[in-house]
């Protein structure tokens, strides 16, 4: 993936490029945080465990928790870093 | 027969034939062919592209076979299952708009088309084409074959006869209206599969005293059930994890995926739709597998894995939400099989027949070849399927690997990096392919994980070093990308 390889007079590639390195950030965040969770607090013996709402801790936080987690990510990472970009040339001026 | 389940069940078919043939209009008013049939235009709203996304990929074994494995293996299915939130965001990021960039300039329709334009060779065509048919046809009649027992077991009739009750109700419309019809019944058949786990989570959490209750009944009959490492223990984190690949990252390298983030209308709709995916593969996934462990101390004793989802519906629920919520698998496994259709039919009449066989071939001949070629495929599987084997799961599995090994480097390399080229696609996919069947024939869980990961990791390599070592031969050749 490198740079000097993209045409650099169509700056929509460079907004598509950070784009999805956005998308391998969150995949990687994603598995640390479920897990991270699921093992760390999973692997003892079941008689220790601690609930939360009637399930496990490790399931609510990796499972459930870690869900929200990343809808919320998700949704600031669209909000914040995804540029409109127009994907025809000529689309420029009517469709924006 | 139990009537009340039916009806409900009839009802949504009946909808759904006729959104299908109402959208049909479109593909008659457009003036081209083949990117309406195809492609529906590219013309998805938001909203619609995360629906036709999210009840493509959840098929048959989310809705049969997943839950079935959570009853039998407990919370650390769940856990497994959840690798599949981050399809919800990583295709389309990831694909995103350099491919609906570039996916227009090429003016492509179809996957195929894309690795054409892309790496200008017949080869990368002929083989990517041979593998999508090959592979896309044993998971369709994987579904085919779920859709008909979910059929057989609600009414009781005999297994042929609901085959073919499913078939027809599927390939009509299909066949009439195209991408946009089967896009249009996804949303509705995504949101079917919302609302029906949802209401089939809360109805056995009731059904079984809340989650405590539930929780330490399954405490009670196995310590296991409760932990991340399965019924025996024997679920390791390597394995579990290397599930991220199979039905996470590696989902953007299914053609049936892929063509969708090509389908889109503007950079507004994509950014929708993945939040709106994310939220509502997440949301299916849990409630689904969270519903077959909490099956497990209310119906215990089920030995079909695939019959625990319809046998705790009508067990918790009334019997006519019984029937609205079975019409969630149905709709999962009717919008897998229709994408999967005019998938494979894209790539024999674009890819095969309008590239090397009859390139002149007239607007009209594209539209009655279209629509037979999808007839003739979808007899073709529905015969295969008279004689089903016995693990959808397996089959399906099997067929998403073995396409994930063969296109995702030709397709992310194809995207990101010029330096990839037609001899790196072909020694990838076929690297890729031969190595995934052979691990899973005798060697399967190389390292302790699903054999895909080995196989993309080979395919890979393959891709990068052949793509540099041909780089003197190749000169001149790729310069049509930029």
């Amino acid at each position: 993936m490198k740079k000097e390889d993209i045409d650099k007079n169509d700056y929509r590639f460079k907004i598509a490029n950070r784009e999805a390195l956005v998308g391998i950030g969150l995949v990687i965040f994603n598995f640390i945080w479920w897990f991270g969770f699921a093992y760390g607090l999973g692997g003892q013996d079941p008689n220790k465990y601690s609930y939360t709402f009637g399930l496990p801790n490790w399931f609510f936080y990796s499972c459930v928790v870690g869900f929200i987690v990343m809808i919320v990510l998700v949704f600031l990472a669209v909000k914040f870093f995804f540029v409109d970009v127009p994907f025809e040339e000529d689309e420029e001026n009517e469709d924006k | 027969m139990n009537w009340q389940v039916i009806l409900p069940l009839l009802l949504f078919l009946v909808i759904v034939f006729f959104v299908g043939i109402w959208s049909a209009r479109h593909v008659k008013s457009s003036d081209s062919f083949l990117q309406e049939y195809f492609l529906g235009g590219r013309s998805l709203g938001g909203f619609v592209l995360a629906m036709t996304l999210v009840s493509t990929y959840g098929s048959a074994s989310s809705f049969l076979s997943g839950p079935g494995a959570a009853y039998n293996q407990g919370l650390g299915w769940v856990l497994l299952s959840m690798t599949q939130v981050a399809t919800g965001y990583f295709v389309l990021m990831v694909l995103g708009k350099k491919f609906a960039i570039i996916t227009r300039k090429y003016n492509a329709v179809t996957i195929v088309d894309f690795l054409k334009e892309r790496y200008q060779s017949k080869w990368v065509v002929i083989l990517s084409a041979i593998s999508i048919i090959i592979f896309l046809f044993s998971a369709m009649s994987a579904q085919w074959i779920g859709g008909g027992r979910l059929i057989q077991s609600l009414t009781g009739l005999p297994y042929i006869t609901a085959l073919f009750i499913f078939t027809a109700s599927v390939l009509i419309y299909v066949i009439i209206g195209g991408f946009r019809a089967v896009a249009i019944t996804d949303t509705i058949q995504g949101s079917v599969m919302f609302l029906g786990t949802l209401i089939l989570l809360v109805g056995v959490i009731i059904a079984g005293g809340g989650i405590p209750a539930i929780i330490s009944d399954l405490a009670a009959e196995n310590p296991n059930l409760i932990t991340p490492f399965g019924t025996n223990a024997d679920l390791t984190p390597q394995y579990v994890s290397s599930f991220w690949v199979l039905v996470g990252v590696g989902v953007v390298a299914l053609p049936q995926i892929a063509v969708r983030a090509m389908s889109y209308k503007n950079s507004r709709s994509l950014h929708r739709a993945i939040v709106i995916s994310t939220v509502v593969v997440g949301f299916i996934m849990l409630n689904m597998h969270l519903i077959g462990v909490f099956a497990r101390p209310i119906l215990p004793g089920i030995e079909v894995g695939d019959t625990v989802m319809p046998l705790i519906s009508m067990e918790v629920l009334p019997p006519w939400l019984a029937g609205i919520v079975l019409a969630a698998p149905m709709a999962a496994i009717m919008s897998t099989v229709n994408a999967l259709l005019i998938l494979v039919s894209s790539t024999v009449v674009k890819d095969v027949y309008i590239n090397y066989i009859n390139p002149k071939v007239s607007e009209v001949g594209i539209r009655r070849l279209s629509m037979g070629v999808t007839t003739i495929l979808g007899v073709i599987v529905v015969l295969m399927s008279l004689n089903p084997p016995d693990l959808i799961i397996w089959l399906n599995l099997f067929s998403m690997g073995g396409l994930e090994s063969a296109f995702i480097w030709p397709i992310i390399g194809g995207l990101y990096w010029s330096k990839g080229n037609k001899y790196g696609a072909i020694a990838s996919s076929v690297v890729g392919i031969v190595f995934y069947i052979i691990f899973e024939t005798y060697y399967p869980q190389p390292f302790g994980m699903h054999s895909v990961v080995s196989s993309i990791v080979l395919a890979f390599i393959a891709y990068v070093s052949v793509s540099l070592s041909t780089q003197k031969k190749d000169r001149g050749l790729n310069n049509s990308f930029n």
